[in-house]
């Protein structure tokens, strides 16, 4: 039996203080439906007065079997699925589980292909940090910053909308590559919208960086230190924000992200406030990256040899990639059939959740809300 | 590395290498001395995953596998065990604190059990719920329709 059930089943007896003003420990639920947790998140949280003692994260709402999924479909078959994990960021994630197929595979994508899948998922990156950003800011109390980004995110996703399709849930690469050519004008798009984002970044941060409610609501607020990180596997701009310059573009990279210039952010307090600015800087270097794509973009073939039967040798792979989360990892073991038979997600918002606890304890409960936004989770990859 | 686990350990290891990825199966009796070595002599700092596979027709039914990764070294290596029915494995919370919901999470979908977890519950699914459903005998459909029908007040959940 837990802290807070054991509190909770007390209660129930009957058992209380005197008077309720004597009664200092107080149990309360957070969600599952509460605007602030990003979803269908309940947080059990041990109070004294404003400060929290404890918490403790029940999660499993949205839980609908994904890995169970992945074992009784095909390799393309499994591959729309990926995209309803972390949803505000579905190119990351079918970047991830092509690349990690077609490892399995020992298949590589042409290079036309990468740079597609780079300036796609880059584009993807800054889109996902948009959204936290403006609903992280509606967290806390400044509505502004939500029209702001979800104006300039409508964007990205009309691009999307005209590369493929889809604006949420695209389906952009396949096993071997990616199904569609860009689209006449793709190229001169994605730059008009690099130079109108641009000064959009600068004007988010005047709404926010200097401003006194801003900094007074996360500075110094959700400290966590880089041992702590590594012990607790948080990885992202989480990491990143508490000094450790750590980035799987760059540790080991993938698709063609070795040919960019680009560097990683990083801030040496692990506080909210700097995992807001390390989110910003990330946001500028993504657009580099994609300046330079769009620049050199070679023409050829956008889809590999793949056999029209993907059957992958016996044997397991590890594949992982930076998503804006942090560490998309996944595991596949394959036993030569058409379908994968085990398929492990390592999802990082599950992870990264983990160091909720420590993050907020000893600080008020005002503080949960700005540390569950700082976290940037997404509960459908939360519980996949 | 591998050279000098053989020669503490013995025959209880082995190094495997798949598509330039190392990985070791070793011997469940070297837990949890094994993870505790990998993570103080040679620096791998960061558990990236823990996880299972299931195969019904083997002895040893579970596979179990942690994923760990080395910021100084900047390398993975996969560790893998076998373990049968019913058996429990060392909890690696003490060692990583990040295996604490991975070992949840194992326990949820396969129903292995790991020794000195501090908080040995599922996580995904409610806590009555019956079956492990990441099992292979668990159907792509099947349900625990009694929790169902007392919790949520249907008929099925399909």
């Amino acid at each position: 039996m837990t802290e807070a059930t054991k509190y909770l089943s007390h209660l129930e007896l009957g058992e209380r203080d005197e008077t309720f003003l004597d009664s200092n420990e107080l149990i309360i639920n957070m969600g599952p439906q509460h605007p602030a947790t990003h979803g269908v998140l309940r947080v059990i949280l041990k109070l004294d007065g404003e400060k929290v003692l404890g918490t403790e994260c029940v999660i499993g709402y949205l839980h609908r079997g994904v890995e169970k999924i992945a074992e009784n479909r095909t390799y393309p078959m499994f591959n729309p699925y990926v995209d309803r994990m972390d949803y505000v960021a579905a190119v990351s994630n079918g970047l991830g589980y092509c690349e990690a197929v077609e490892k399995l595979l020992n298949i590589q994508a042409p290079p036309r292909a990468n740079y597609i899948r780079v300036i796609l998922t880059e584009l993807n990156r800054i889109a996902s940090h948009q959204l936290w950003l403006g609903t992280h800011a509606l967290d806390i109390g400044a509505i502004t910053p939500l029209f702001y980004t979800f104006r300039d995110r409508e964007e990205i996703l009309k691009i999307f909308e005209k590369y493929c399709g889809a604006r949420l849930t695209t389906h952009a690469f396949r096993i071997g590559g990616c199904l569609y050519e860009t689209y006449e004008g793709f190229e001169r798009e994605v730059k008009k919208f690099c130079d109108f984002v641009d000064p959009k970044i600068d004007e988010y941060e005047e709404l926010l960086t200097t401003n006194r409610i801003w900094v007074e609501r996360t500075k110094g607020v959700g400290v966590i230190s880089a041992a702590d990180c590594k012990a607790l596997g948080v990885t992202g701009p989480v990491l990143r924000a508490s000094g450790v310059k750590w980035d799987i573009r760059k540790a080991l990279p993938y698709a063609n992200y070795s040919e960019f210039d680009f560097e990683i952010p990083t801030r040496e307090t692990g506080d909210t406030y700097d995992r807001y600015m390390v989110r910003m800087a990330e946001m500028r270097q993504s657009l580099r990256i994609i300046r330079q794509a769009v620049e050199r973009i070679p023409e050829g073939p956008i889809m590999a040899k793949v056999p029209k039967v993907i059957k992958p040798p016996v044997g397991e792979i590890y594949h992982s990639i930076e998503a804006p989360k942090g560490e998309l990892g996944y595991f596949i073991v394959s036993d030569g059939s058409t379908q994968p038979y085990r398929l492990r997600v390592r999802p990082p918002s599950f992870v990264n959740l983990q160091a909720l606890d420590l993050m907020v304890r000893g600080q008020l409960v005002a503080d949960v809300i700005a540390v569950i936004g700082t976290l940037d989770i997404v509960l459908g990859e939360v519980d996949r | 590395m591998v050279a000098r686990f053989k020669r503490q350990y013995g025959s209880g290891i082995e190094a495997l290498s798949y598509l330039g990825q190392n990985y070791m199966v070793v011997d469940r009796s070297l837990l949890p001395n094994l993870l505790m070595q990998l993570r103080d002599d040679e620096k791998f700092d960061y558990c990236v995953d823990v996880t299972a596979v299931h195969y019904p027709k083997r002895e040893k039914q579970f596979d179990v596998v942690w994923i760990l990764y080395s910021f100084a070294k900047n390398e993975r290596v996969r560790v893998k065990t076998m373990i049968g029915e019913g058996e429990s494995l060392p909890s690696a919370v003490s060692i990583w604190p990040t295996c604490n919901w991975l070992e949840r999470e194992v326990f949820d979908m396969f129903g292995i059990k790991f020794e000195g977890h501090p908080d040995m519950k599922r996580i995904l699914l409610p806590d009555g719920w019956n079956g492990h459903p990441l099992r292979k005998d668990y159907g792509i459909i099947q349900q625990d329709k009694e929790w169902v029908q007392i919790n949520l007040g249907i008929e099925s959940g399909q």
